[in-house]
């Protein structure tokens, strides 16, 4: 049975890599999430890189609790190979485990609850559903904790989590793209099963189509992998059943509002909405559909006139404490949580702009005190309001010939470096402002200025030539001797929206440099430069006038010894301020998630029908590695149940449409069929359709969540489908023949792979 | 007998004049002085261009939208007899004599001005007053913005025409419906209905949002149909069983004639425009490299000269041209050459020191490749040849040098977790040759599995490491003579195009000596027989280019966001006079613009209240006012809706122009609402004159606004700086005023 399968799988990895190649990269899965880092030329960013190669001692950790008291492996890694075991090996014991459900099936669905039963044999029949969820739970447990351990190295964004684990343990700031709660946690992913198990027995209230929910999901292969693996995904799968569940709960509810297990459920799903969106945005998609839920749920009651206007409103208001209000405060707990945590400056800062620095311990920007107005001959650094694009920069590179003038580069590098320090001078005068016999001058809103790199002593200069990548604006350049250049040097300094006055505050002025001569904007484009501009970022002078971020500036650092240093407490942001400004940088390095030239990325419409899998743990010198990949026949069967969905719940709609009388059984079906499985259904479209639009780098694995729900669907349409044909052939023994019979030759076509 | 003739032939006319009124101003106001300004009008200079290869019949590709709408400007350059002949390279340019400027932009013009007449017609159909129609049309007349666009050789104007025909006619057989279903009329407006939206989606892609609006209100509709209970009992003398299914198939017919109209008919019309592009534009053109070469050669001129007569099937011993299909960064063909792989590469990896292969986007001789049979040494083809089929292992001789394609376990230059590719050179330093490669014809389903010049995609598959020959697409450095990287791919295993690899050029080897072969290489190929790629693979290999072809998202001065529109805080200048400062702009009439906003939110606030109210059994309108506000508010406001949300999504450069379709349907919704307010909002009489009076006093200042913008409309007169300045009424518009005046 299973046994067939693995080989297969075996055989397939084997020949997906064969010998390797000589002078090689090593594993080019690792650095898969990674942002990209321009280098330098003088000071490699060697501090960041660090962060790339730690070992992700958590992880290690983490399974050793799940394996209840045996020995954690060697910490190190990537040490692989050396203790190896198929990890697919199991065949005598998946084949007990799948002839016991058999059993256990047959005993289910010889206890229909159709017959009017005694008092006892109901007890018994409670008993007996309890003894089937607690064999469900057990089974998938099994199967999650099978040989937890396998492989010791890391597997694919393992890489990614565990080092933002160690993060936390150190109180590093770092950036990721998704909210924090997902790292917290450990594995949910074996409570998926149970989940999905007593969703579909509310939604339909069919013991045999929740079993079969359950095997299907018990026997693919790719949920099982997903959820061995230190990721997010089963967390977020989760939390997203668990709302499904919560949210079927409650409305079966409905008929008892402001009871106590009415509150409990509608609580519930708000929490279970909380950590769904607080571990990914894709989490959002299920915060859609309980809405969308909730709104018809509403309209429903809306119209109900037995409802008096003040009934209608306590309904209102307890969705908007339960379903809005709560899981909001709980996501800005975590939030609260992640950034109390994290309080010390490190890799991720250059993301984020001045303000939020200024929160990190160890950023020099923490409890920094310094001169607040800019006067001439300061020495600063200039950094642009856009996330992720850095400080203005030179070095002593000139563009290479071919590309606009030879003249000094001038770019935006995001660490900062001795080479982001410029002085401010007036464009007049060459004295030294610094001279203590002159009195402090400061700038104003509106001076020309000059600024020198302080240390190639060149001015910063833009004319009519085209900038190296960007054709359509002009090129920025370092030009002239220690200070003396042309006319072209001269910058008008203006503040957007002048709250402050005429002077120019550090930090808090959002500036623009204006070229007097040809009106262009200094900015950066945001793209990077080839290799001779070490891969910084390009500046540009833009003629085109609109007010972007990429145009706009602030002063970070502020040198004057003439002036008085000021505490810069005043900088603190609110906390809504921290809130907005994460969220936008994780929305933008979500969108900059673009794929590296050896990445074959797949498509959404290569999921559902298991166009390829991804391969998980790239260990290159074993001969064993970790496929993700889904069991065919589930997914086919999946895929089929959707046609075959769709179909048969346009019949009945029509049907009932055109007034046509449907039995009793036959309508009862019916609604099961057009409710339950509508939201079953809706479920699906919601978790996988919005990928189609989104530009950024997607795997496979973004389309498990969207995996359960047609799960869950397969089930509830077989079961309906199989009860309505035995209604169709009337007999009454014949009927339950075909109704056992379909549900086992189901059961044992997927517990076949 | 002749009962006919007892009756006198009777011909009664009902001439609506508001109508005929309508189309005459509508007509005068856009076709008035139409050839001035004589000279190129912003985004004509993009057009034009088409419309002169049209005029050439020269085969072009462009990703903006499909080709009806530039086919119709087309006509119209056909019409005036264009030549063709023009340079479209600078926006302000003087047009030549030979450029019929009246006739080009005649079609554009006439589609605006009977926009005009056919607004009147939708608010009427919708079962609102003649007054509020004619509202409708006389804000659409004064439409400053509608009126430039429509009066230069854009495709705006023509796309909204064809957005109000399917609306316009979508009405009028749904009213038709309710009286004689299956009348010639309701077939008539049924397929106009079909053929209109295709018209829409056949001139630019977002035309298919208000298809869908179409299509979902006729679902909505046929839904009802489907419930309507009456349609069962039509059949008066049939009972029972018989009347039943009667009734069914009658509901079945409704929904045939539905999906008929509105799902098929499209389609195969859409076809139909590519099928008449691709009958004009039958000559090779500067776009042809986009193409694949089974394309190329079905067109004029360019490969087909080239490859015209070449032997078809691949035969051990043939010298090809081997082509990839993916094609990115740069269509280019396999290369080799006599230089070799740098020992140590900059970054202090080794190489193998051999051959380089490369992938290279000119012809050159250094392009041909000889397929031998791994199991003898002749590089001729034999009589009769012997074709090569799937699964075959070749070997590949680089023509010029004699050596064989190769690679083996060594790290390639730029991707270093794929092989290395190479000519094989024989250092002996115990590295043997590798050179065997398996044939895998890729489309050998739908086509034969014998290896075919043009037609068949293969793989080279490397039998003893199974890496696939690929196009990296990384540029080599100067070592490399920036050509492209080709590598043996070992982790991918799925299809894609630059794995995949064709024959382009391809003749039978004859020579047996290299002196002999190299001068068979440099000479032209020639033999015969001519192939024809089907309409359907030549349309879906277009449509698929036309999506994907990438245009460099270049920043415009110009450009703006969708939030810019609402309330036009954008404009564009199209066009400056040379000398003094008359100039054309695309400047909204402001009191339209927000005042449709605004009527936008009115409805949807009413609608909301009424919805909310009627839950709760309080129906504040009669059931037919109702329907036909639902009726109104779906078509208009979702009209404005579908029009202008999906911007928001897009990543491309927008342009105000962009939000014209979508203002057209807000514009139509503005009459309806002010009509609503006035009959069921206003309750007295007082009330109700007073409302009349603030509408009249508005479209006064709405009229007055459209007058004083009239120069920077038509661009007839040439203005004062002060009066230039004084017409910037918001900051963010750019008027060009002329420094040195």
């Amino acid at each position: 049975m299973l046994c067939a399968t693995s080989r297969l799988l075996a055989a397939r990895e084997a020949s997906a890599l064969p010998a390797h190649p000589r002078g090689r990269a090593p594993a080019p899965r690792s650095r898969r999430r990674e942002l990209h880092f321009p280098g330098h030329p003088e000071l490699p960013p060697g501090d960041f890189l660090v962060g790339r190669f730690t070992k992700p001692s958590v992880p290690t950790g983490r399974r050793v609790i799940l394996r209840k008291g045996r020995m954690p492996p060697a910490a190190g890694g990537g040490l692989a190979g050396s203790e190896l075991r198929p990890r697919r090996g199991r065949c005598g014991s998946q084949a007990a485990r799948a002839a016991s459900r058999d059993v256990a099936t047959e005993a289910a669905t010889a206890r229909s609850p159709k017959r009017p039963a005694l008092p006892s044999s109901r007890r018994f029949e409670a008993a007996g559903r309890w003894a089937l969820l607690a064999l469900v739970t057990l089974t998938s447990f099994a199967s999650r904790f099978h040989r937890l351990d396998q492989p010791p190295h890391i597997c694919w964004d393992e890489t990614h989590f565990g080092k933002m684990g160690s993060y936390y343990i150190n109180r590093t700031f770092f950036f990721d793209v998704h909210p924090p709660l997902g790292k917290f946690c450990a594995f949910l992913g074996s409570m998926l099963i149970p989940l999905a198990y007593l969703t579909v027995l509310e939604l339909s209230r069919s013991l045999s189509a929740a079993l079969l929910t359950a095997a299907l999901l018990t026997f693919d292969t790719g949920c099982l992998t997903l959820s061995q693996y230190i990721l997010l995904d089963p967390i977020l799968m989760f939390f997203i059943m668990a709302a499904m569940l919560s949210m079927v709960k409650y409305n079966s509810c409905a008929n008892r509002p402001f009871s106590a297990p009415w509150w409990f459920w509608l609580s519930l799903t708000g929490v279970n909405l909380a950590g769904a969106l607080g571990v990914k945005f894709v989490g959002l998609f299920i915060i859609l559909q309980v809405g969308w839920n909730t709104l018809s749920d509403l309209w429903h009651l809306f119209g109900d006139l037995s409802l008096s206007m003040v009934t209608l409103g306590k309904h209102l208001t307890a969705r908007i404490l339960c379903l809005i209000v709560l899981p909001l405060a709980l996501y800005i707990a975590t939030y609260a949580v992640h950034f109390m945590v994290l309080n010390k400056s490190g890799p991720g800062d250059g993301f984020f702009s001045s303000a939020f620095q200024a929160r990190l311990s160890g950023n020099n920007l923490h409890n920094a005190s310094i001169p607040e107005h800019l006067a001439y001959g300061s020495v600063i650094t200039v950094k642009n309001l856009r996330m992720a694009i850095g400080y203005l920069h030179s070095h002593r590179h000139f563009y290479p010939e071919g590309v606009g003038a030879r003249q000094q580069q001038v770019t935006t590098y995001l660490h900062k470096d001795y080479n982001n320090l410029w002085i401010i001078k007036k464009h007049n005068s060459n004295s030294d402002p610094l001279d203590p016999s002159l009195p402090v001058e400061f700038v104003r809103h509106g001076d020309i200025i000059r600024l020198e790199h302080k240390e190639t002593s060149r001015n910063l200069h833009s004319h009519y030539h085209e900038a190296p990548l960007t054709r359509k604006h002009y090129q920025v350049t370092g030009y002239g001797i220690n200070g003396s250049g042309d006319s072209n040097d001269f910058w008008r300094i203006e503040v957007i929206n002048r709250k402050f006055g005429n002077r120019i505050k550090v930090l808090r002025s959002r500036i623009r440099l204006i070229h007097l001569i040809t009106g262009c904007v200094l900015g950066s484009s945001g793209k990077v430069l080839p290799k001779w501009g070490w891969e910084q970022m390009e500046v540009t002078c833009t003629p085109y006038l609109k007010e972007t971020l990429s145009s706009i500036w602030n002063v970070e650092d502020h040198i004057n010894p003439k002036l008085p240093n000021i505490s810069l407490e005043v900088l603190q942001p609110s906390f809504p301020e921290i809130m907005l400004e994460s969220h936008m940088v994780m929305i933008r390095g979500n969108n900059g998630l673009k794929p590296k030239d050896n990445e074959f990325t797949s498509k959404p419409w290569h999921w559902p029908i298991n166009f390829q899998g991804l391969r998980f743990s790239g260990a290159n010198d074993t001969d064993f590695r970790v496929y993700l990949l889904g069991n065919p026949v589930v997914w086919w069967l999946n895929l089929l149940s959707i046609a075959l969905y769709v179909l048969s719940a346009s019949v009945f709609a029509v049907a009932v449409q055109r007034g046509a009388h449907l039995p009793v059984e036959v309508e009862g079906l019916s609604q099961v069929l057009l409710q339950g499985g509508g939201q079953l259904l809706f479920g699906w479209m919601m978790h996988y359709f919005p990928f189609f639009l989104m530009g950024r780098v997607l795997y496979f694995h973004h389309y498990f969540p969207a995996m359960l729900f047609s799960s869950m669907l397969t089930g509830l349409l077989w079961d309906t489908l199989l009860r309505l044909c035995a209604w169709s052939l009337a007999s009454y023994p014949l009927a339950r023949c075909v109704h056992v019979l379909g549900i086992l030759s189901l059961l044992l076509g997927t517990a076949y792979r | 007998m002749l009962g006919f003739l007892q009756q006198p032939v009777m011909v009664t006319t009902e001439v609506n004049l508001n109508m005929v009124a309508l189309t005459a101003v509508g007509l005068l106001s856009r076709l008035w002085q139409l050839a001035y300004p004589r000279a190129v009008v912003f985004d004509e200079v993009y057009y034009g261009q088409h419309i002169s290869f049209y005029m050439k019949r020269t085969f072009f590709l462009d990703g903006s939208g499909p080709p009806f709408g530039h086919m119709l400007l087309a006509l119209g350059g056909y019409l005036g007899g264009f030549d063709g002949n023009f340079l479209w390279n600078r926006i302000g340019a003087e047009y030549s004599s030979n450029v019929p400027v009246w006739s080009l932009r005649l079609l554009p013009a006439l589609s605006g001005a009977l926009s005009v007449p056919m607004a009147y017609e939708i608010v009427w159909e919708l079962g609102f007053s003649h007054c509020a129609a004619t509202g409708a049309a006389l804000l659409l007349l004064i439409e400053n913005a509608l009126i430039t666009q429509s009066r230069l050789m854009l495709l705006e104007s023509v796309l909204i025409f064809f957005n109000l025909l399917a609306v316009l006619s979508y009405l009028k057989f749904c009213n038709s419906q309710k009286h004689r279903p299956f009348s010639p009329r309701w077939w008539f407006w049924l397929v106009l209905t079909g053929v209109a939206c295709s018209c829409a989606v056949g001139i630019k892609y977002v035309g298919v949002f208000t298809y869908l609006l179409v299509l979902g209100v006729a679902a909505v509709h046929a839904w009802h149909v489907i419930g309507d209970q009456t349609l069962s009992n039509v059949g008066a003398d049939a009972k029972g069983w018989a009347g039943l299914a009667w009734g069914q198939v009658r509901v079945l017919c409704h929904l045939l004639a539905r999906a008929a109209a509105l799902v098929v008919l499209p389609v195969l019309v859409y076809l139909l425009f590519f099928y008449i592009h691709l009958l004009l534009l039958c000559r090779s053109g500067p776009h042809d490299q986009i193409m694949s070469s089974a394309f190329q050669a079905s067109l004029e001129g360019g490969l087909a000269r080239v490859t015209q007569g070449q032997p078809l099937e691949v035969a051990f011993g043939s010298q090809v041209t081997l082509k990839n299909v993916f094609g990115q960064p740069v269509p280019c063909w396999l290369h080799s050459h006599q230089s070799t792989y740098p020992m140590i590469y900059e970054n202090g990896r080794g190489s193998s020191h051999q051959q380089q292969v490369t992938c290279y986007p000119f012809k050159d001789v250094n392009n041909w490749w000889i397929v031998k049979d791994p199991g003898r040494h002749q590089l001729v083809v034999n009589n009769p040849p012997r074709p090569v089929r799937h699964g075959d292992v070749v070997q590949l001789v680089h023509g010029m040098t004699t050596r064989l394609l190769n690679t083996h376990d060594v790290a390639a230059p730029l991707s270093p977790h794929a092989q290395e590719v190479s000519c094989y050179i024989d250092y002996n330093i115990s590295m043997p040759p590798q050179n065997l490669w398996r044939l895998d014809i890729v489309n050998r389903e739908s086509d034969t599995d014998v290896w075919k010049t043009i037609l068949s995609e293969v793989r080279f598959v490397h039998v003893n490491t199974s890496a696939i020959l690929k196009l990296s697409g990384v540029p080599l450095p100067d070592w490399g003579f920036r050509q492209l990287e080709v590598v043996g791919e070992k982790l991918f295993r799925g299809y894609h195009g630059s794995t995949v690899w064709n024959v382009e050029e391809h003749r039978y080897g004859r020579s047996q000596e290299q002196k002999e072969r190299e001068l068979e290489l440099h000479s032209p190929t020639q033999v015969d027989i001519s192939r024809n790629l089907s309409f359907m693979a030549r349309f879906s290999e277009l449509q698929w280019r036309m999506l994907t072809v990438r245009s460099d998202d270049s920043e415009h001065k110009y450009s703006s966001t969708p939030l810019d529109w609402v309330m036009l805080d954008t404009n564009i200048a199209y066009w400056l006079h040379p000398r003094t400062s008359a100039q054309i702009h695309l400047l909204g009439n402001v009191v339209i613009w927000a005042s449709a906003s605004l009527a936008t939110l009115v409805y949807a606030l009413l609608f909301i209240w009424y919805l909310l109210r009627r839950r709760r059994r309080v129906c504040d309108l009669p059931e037919d006012r109702w329907l036909r506000w639902v009726l109104a508010g779906a078509l208009c406001a979702g009209g404005w809706a579908v029009n202008y949300l999906p911007f928001f999504l897009m990543e491309k450069t927008l342009f105000l122009y962009h939000y014209l379709p979508a203002l057209t349907f807000q514009i139509l919704l503005l009459p309806v609402v002010l009509e609503h307010i006035s009959d069921h909002l206003c309750r007295s009489q007082l009330q109700r004159s007073l409302f009349t009076a603030l509408v009249v006093a508005w479209f006064t200042s709405a009229c007055h606004v459209s007058n004083m913008l009239r120069p920077l409309t038509y661009g007839d007169r040439s203005l004062s700086p002060s009066e230039l300045k004084a017409l910037r009424w918001k900051d963010s518009w750019d008027i060009l005023i002329r420094k040195y005046w």
